[in-house]
């Protein structure tokens, strides 16, 4: 049976890691590749980089970074952040990248999806939506979630689905950094109305979070990032508790 | 111990070269067929699409190559399915070495199927030492149904062929480079597996 999967994030800038809260205010937590050792050893079933890097410098950084993660690390991980052309992802994946994410340059030229999917296939492109609840309604932001746009995300998204991509990676703007919880509501409409694999983001702050998602939320998968690093919760300790609740997991 | 990686433009190489060299053995990637006949073991990976994958194998010529291989050869994901008869995707037509056809699955499931799944009915050397209902990672949209050359089954919607076998010729859907521990062991197994 698919076993739902438990994804820590690792936020990197300049080659190191950090995790924003609510995307400022950001804490150094360690050796991105040494960190990403230890939680492939702890049962992490996937990772994801997202590069917060603005510069030039800083990107390049990042395709060597990806090397040194796929020397050591025998789990897939994905890497996102700032990717903005074909020739962009096909140094990370020639790098070893199992997969790329892509957010605000796909809502900006939504024909690059198409164009990575013809190129590379569907299995390796994620897109990743950032999105805030405003007066009901769920709308898209880009640039690390800062700039609103008018885009509805259940008409994103399945655009997204259409043009070709492989897995959706979901970010509430009004749960992440809260560790209250998962947006499950809008969670299992897209798990409910897309057909391809969703990821949630934003709120883990408990393991009972993780249950509700991935039961109310119906989510295929689970990212966080503080509750992990800071080791608040344990990825083995995690999945038992999973287990116990009849969530299929990779034990 | 000489691997070589056929390198076709088509697969993620590197992470299956660092796999082999976690496990202490120096892999090579070349597109040369004198290269890949001479080698003691052949992987042959894919990702991506399978009609535009089989197309860069024909302009190499390695279509003509692989099916005469007499070494272990080891299919992985997209490159297990270019090894059988046919794949729908692309209505591409494949190496023929396993005789069965590769089909979509149904959207009864989420497509692409993501994740860690189990493997059970384990036969053959490959899977020496793997305990029934391991979980190993796959990627995929596409599938070979349950055959006479299935060698491991995994269940997404219904039963079908995780791993194949023919002769020399062995196939995973899933990617052993990718999936920890097990995965490690399997390609180890593949490394000591007879030399024809």
């Amino acid at each position: 049976m698919l076993t739902k999967r438990i994804i820590p994030c690792l936020d990197i800038k300049n080659g190191r890691t950090v995790k924003g809260i609510n995307f400022v205010d950001l804490r150094d937590a360690g050796d991105p590749v040494e960190l990403a050792e230890i939680y492939a050893k702890s049962g992490a079933d996937e990772l994801v980089f997202l590069d917060i890097s603005a510069t030039e410098e800083g990107r390049r950084t990042l395709a060597d970074l990806v090397l040194r993660v796929a020397e050591k690390v025998n789990i897939p991980f994905t890497v996102g952040g700032g990717i903005s052309s074909v020739k962009d992802v096909d140094i990370l994946l020639h790098n070893g990248a199992d997969k790329v994410s892509i957010n605000s340059s796909a809502v900006k030229n939504p024909q690059l999806i198409n164009d990575l999917v013809a190129k590379f296939g569907s299995q390796c492109i994620v897109v990743a939506i950032d999105a805030k609840q405003i007066d009901g309604e769920w709308k898209v932001h880009l640039v690390g979630g800062k700039v609103p746009t008018e885009l509805n995300l259940f008409t994103w998204a399945k655009e997204v689905e259409k043009r070709g991509a492989g897995e959706i990676l979901f970010t509430s703007m009004n749960h992440d950094g809260t560790k209250d919880g998962f947006a499950n509501e809008a969670l299992a409409k897209l798990s409910t109305e897309l057909n391809i694999p969703i990821i949630a983001s934003g709120g883990a702050g408990t393991m009972q979070h993780f249950t509700d998602t991935f039961v109310e939320g119906k989510a295929d998968a689970a990212l966080a990032a503080s509750v992990f690093h800071f080791k608040e919760i344990e990825i083995k300790d995690l999945k038992e508790e999973l287990k116990r609740n009849n969530i299929p997991v990779r034990l | 111990m000489k691997i070589v990686i056929i390198d076709y433009g088509a697969g993620n190489i590197q992470s299956i070269k660092f796999a082999f060299q976690r496990l202490g053995y120096e892999a090579i990637l070349s597109s040369d067929a004198d290269v890949i006949m001479a080698a003691d073991k052949v992987i042959f990976p894919g990702v991506g699409e399978a009609s535009s994958a089989m197309k860069k194998l024909r302009e190499s010529k390695l279509d003509l190559i692989i099916p005469k291989l007499k070494q272990p050869v080891l299919g992985i994901c997209l490159g297990m399915q270019l090894m059988c008869h046919s794949s729908e995707e692309g209505a591409t037509e494949g190496l023929g070495i396993f005789d069965v056809d590769v089909v979509k699955f149904s959207n009864k499931v989420k497509v692409p199927q993501i994740g860690w799944n189990q493997i059970t009915n384990l036969k053959s050397d490959l899977f020496n030492n793997i305990k029934e209902k391991e979980h190993i990672y796959l990627v995929h949209s596409f599938y070979a149904p349950i055959c006479e050359e299935t060698i491991a089954e995994a269940e997404y919607g219904l039963g079908y062929s995780a791993a194949l076998k023919k002769d020399n010729f062995y196939g995973t859907q899933f990617h052993p480079e990718k999936s920890s521990e097990v995965g490690e062991k399997i390609l180890k197994n593949f490394i000591d597996s007879a030399t024809s």
